[in-house]
């Protein structure tokens, strides 16, 4: 059988370009090894969702019960089901996909695929039978796995990735996450929650780097008072695996020795390549593709995270669409620019656009709208006055440059700054619009006041 | 929203001046009735009420001119009050985007033309349908930089979603010299008996795209002599059969129309435009005939003038010019041409050449017909009627010997003009 395109991964890059093509009226092969839906609807972003959804609710009642009024003889937790859950939710997501595959006749193979040429794939099929397809266009969308601290590989046992993290049979009493991004952490958090013993090492000066200082800071603040114990600007000198555990000694200020039944590496990830013919890669080990998304070889694409960052589910779907069009219409390809990024621990951060950073380092001239959420009616309504809302305005013309929110559902509310970054909107539009009252999205309005000095409740 | 603001009444106005109030403050009034007469810088047209209620207040006296999106005057509804002097400053400050909520005007400005001769850049990106409403797809950071620098958004090719102008179109894009620039040469300054005259929208618009046409579009000229002589008798021959039966006589221009429109489909290239990245031929030539009026020249247009009779063209164009001279055309009557011819035969002078009428590739210029000597086939001096034609082209999208081609299919039929009256 021959194809029109044949998609290596199942996950938001693969599936997404694979049903866009077939849309298009093309015959489409997606091969996928393990399960459609790929790190995002398996192993990241919706199961810890799920995990993290049990944490906050089991959080506030552990500790804010009395404060909201609720009075209960004993409050416990079955971890089982915690994690059950979480297992069901992408159980029926990956099923999702599978029915959006049927719906759209692409043909779902399943088994592992490598690039033999252009315009032929391989695929080890579970049975281990070997199957050949062909197609004039191929897309690489086979992702990436965590990445092991050197020297410290993993164990399943006492030194885990975050796949692991999702499906530990028991809580843990104590463990050491390494890294602290989005993965690291969002499990800090729902460790934590459950009151596991947590400490989070972060190598640069600031928890979840890659956003605004603030932000990284009020966050870093909220999770030293929740009890986790954060270490940034502290790097892993020695890390060694006992009998009951791991041994990981740090130096930031000074040197420490920490120790715990359990370690999370959550320092990042690794290109995981297609097998067979290899490709031009970028210096940092990802595909390297052209404006089109066309790899070395000719005809044969990628997209996601196999292509490097950002790595994040939105943009691998974006990519896999931009590339499928340009394969098949007269669409012109275009690049992720501007993307929210979230992370979904309490209080959670949300941001799009700049960082006050970035706008310093392009020598822009801009100004600062900030506004708390202990000065909205709404968050003190709800018990959550956590956190801010901090927008920057270009100078002269009062465009928006970058938005930053720190609070309950900061990653609800980023979109619709998003929406005013793509339309470039200036900050009288963003004050012309009627926010409604009550709600924390009032918090945008009033920051954007507060930069142009017409706050009302500040 | 009470507020009547100026609206957007053709393609290139940016202002009008209130020439008269039919309606005086306190008065009622309907929906559909007219409030007053606008003047753009092409004709003078009705504003209507688009709402009943009462006109309060008046802004902008008779004489007075308004930007597009200005407001006019006041009028509430029943249960409208008055707004607070603080909404007025905010409404005020948000004239980018003009709102034509308030007034539909009279004659609609749905610019049929507008769809047939979009400028070049629109033509590229497919938003031509655009100027209805004469809103412009543009982010409100686009508008703040356009403002800033000078930028004419009418002339920007939109590289946003949809089509939208963002800020990288305006940043990449030179100012509208004319418009927002000084003089680049400075006149020696009035003095005492000389007079200052203020340009009218009119003349404003004239300054601005015949100096963008020098300016973007490479010129270069033909220049032919026809023998009119045919066309003398013929013209002379059918006025008297005319002349007899009451009929309304045909003039040279009615025929030299006709033989650029049967020449025009013949050399379709130059019924055409350059659009950034190809050239346009239309499939219909709308002829545009310069005509002459007070403060200027307007060229209304003659539609679909291949289809059309020497007698249809005739009285088309007659009633055009009538009605231009008294600036009573719609503006889907001027806009959306796809040649243009010049006429100053009548003036007397023998030959000119023309500046292009943009988005337009070609323009014709016709001189007087005038007796000359001339040497026949036969070699001998005899005294012939001449008629001389200049043709200015865009060398974008015609070059010199597509020109001549087309030269020669005129010369064609204006020497066997017999062949016209089929």
């Amino acid at each position: 059988m021959s194809y029109d395109l044949i998609v290596i991964g199942g996950g938001p890059a693969g599936y997404v370009g694979a049903i866009r093509a077939a849309q298009l009226g093309k015959r489409v092969a997606c091969v996928e090894k393990e399960r459609a839906g790929g790190t995002c609807l398996n192993w990241g972003c919706i199961p810890t969702k799920s995990l993290l959804r049990n944490a906050e609710l089991f959080h506030l009642m552990k500790h804010r019960a009395e404060e909201y009024g609720f009075k209960f003889a004993s409050l416990d937790f079955d971890w089982g089901k915690v994690i059950q859950r979480s297992r069901t939710v992408a159980d029926k997501n990956a099923a999702g996909i599978e029915y959006l595959f049927k719906k759209n006749k692409v043909d779902y193979v399943r088994g592992e695929g490598a690039l033999d040429r252009a315009g032929e794939v391989t695929v080890k099929l579970a049975d281990g039978q070997t199957r050949k397809l062909a197609a004039p266009k191929i897309l690489l969308a086979t992702g990436v796995v965590s990445r092991p601290l050197p020297g410290f590989p993993f164990n399943g046992t006492t030194v885990i990735g975050s796949r692991e993290a999702l499906v530990l049979a028991s809580q843990p009493k104590d463990i050491i996450i390494i890294g602290a991004g989005a993965i690291g952490v969002e499990f800090a958090y729902f460790f934590n929650a459950f009151g596991t013993k947590v400490t989070l090492v972060e190598m640069m000066p600031n928890i979840l780097p890659l956003e605004d200082t603030e932000a990284s800071q009020a966050l870093e603040k909220a999770f030293v008072r929740q009890g986790i114990k954060v270490l940034t600007g502290t790097k892993v000198v020695k890390a060694e695996t006992g009998a009951g555990g791991v041994t990981i000694t740090v130096e930031g200020n000074q040197v420490e020795t920490l120790s715990a039944g359990l370690c999370l590496v959550a320092i990042g990830v690794q290109p995981l390549m297609p097998g067979g013919a290899s490709l031009k890669l970028t210096p940092r080990g990802y595909l390297e593709t052209d404006a089109r998304y066309q790899t070395s070889l000719p005809g044969v694409y990628a997209a996601g995270d196999i292509i490097g960052p950002p790595l994040l589910a939105h943009t691998a779907s974006y990519e896999a669409i931009q590339a499928v069009e340009g394969m098949f219409t007269q669409h012109v390809p275009k690049k992720v620019e501007l993307f929210p990024s979230c992370t979904y621990s309490q209080p959670q951060v949300a941001s799009v656009g700049l960082t006050e950073r970035a706008a310093k380092e392009k020598g822009l001239k801009f100004r600062v709208g900030k506004f708390p959420f202990s000065a909205s009616g709404k968050a003190r309504a709800v018990g959550e006055v956590d956190g801010f809302v901090k927008l920057l305005f270009g100078e002269p013309h009062g465009e928006l440059l970058g938005a930053h929110i720190v609070g309950a559902e900061a990653t609800e509310m980023i979109a619709e700054l998003g929406l005013a970054l793509t339309l470039e909107a200036t900050h009288e539009e963003i004050e012309a619009s009627i926010h409604a009252h009550p709600t924390l999205s009032e918090a945008v309005h009033e920051a954007t006041g507060q930069a142009f000095g017409t706050a009302i409740h500040l | 929203m009470p507020y009547v603001e100026m609206p957007k009444l053709s393609d290139t106005m940016a202002e009008g001046t209130v020439v008269k109030w039919r309606k005086a403050t306190g008065d009622a009034v309907k929906a559909g009735d007219v409030l007053a007469e606008i003047e753009t810088d092409k004709a003078v047209m009705e504003l209507e009420a688009f709402e009943s209620g009462t006109l309060r207040e008046i802004y902008v006296a008779e004489g007075g001119k308004a930007r597009i999106g200005e407001k006019l005057a006041l009028l509430l509804g029943a249960n409208e009050s008055v707004p607070q002097a603080d909404d007025l400053a905010v409404s005020q400050k948000a004239t980018a985007a003009p709102s034509t909520h308030e007034i539909s005007p009279q004659p609609s400005v749905a610019a049929a033309g507008a769809n047939d001769a979009p400028s070049p850049t629109r033509a590229a990106t497919g938003t031509s349908q655009l100027p209805t409403s004469g809103r412009v797809k543009a982010s409100p950071l686009a508008r703040k930089i356009a403002r800033a620098k000078g930028v004419d958004l009418n002339t920007l090719k939109g590289s946003g979603p949809g089509g939208r102008i963002v800020a990288r179109d305006v940043e990449s894009a030179r100012p509208v010299p004319a418009a927002a620039s000084p003089p680049e040469i400075p006149p020696l300054p009035a003095g005492l008996g000389d007079r200052r005259i203020p340009l009218s929208g009119m003349r404003k618009i004239i300054a601005e795209r015949l100096l963008a046409s020098k300016r973007q579009i490479p010129h270069f000229y033909l220049n032919i002599e026809v023998d009119a002589g045919e066309l003398v008798r013929l013209r002379t021959q059918l006025n008297e059969h005319l002349e007899k039966s009451g009929q309304s006589k045909l003039t040279f221009n009615d025929f030299i129309l006709k033989a650029v429109v049967g020449a025009a489909t013949k050399v379709p290239r130059v019924n055409a435009a350059f659009a950034g990245d190809a050239v346009i031929e239309y499939g219909d030539v709308h002829l545009s005939v310069a005509v002459a009026v007070e403060e200027g020249l307007v060229t209304p247009v003659i539609r679909q003038a291949q289809k059309k009779s020497l007698r249809e063209i005739s009285e088309t164009v007659k009633d055009l010019a009538t009605r231009a001279r008294t600036k009573k055309l719609k503006p889907e009557e001027y806009q959306g041409g796809t040649l243009t011819v010049s006429n100053l035969g009548s003036y007397g002078v023998d030959s000119f050449l023309a500046v292009i009428n943009p988005p337009q590739a070609v323009i014709l210029a016709i001189g007087a017909i005038v007796k000359k000597p001339v040497v026949n086939a036969r070699d001998e001096i005899v005294i012939a009627h001449r008629l001389a034609i200049g043709l200015s082209a865009d060398h974008r999208v015609v070059d010199g010997a597509v020109g001549a081609q087309y030269l020669a299919e005129l010369r064609q039929l204006l020497e066997n003009p017999a062949w016209m009256l089929f």
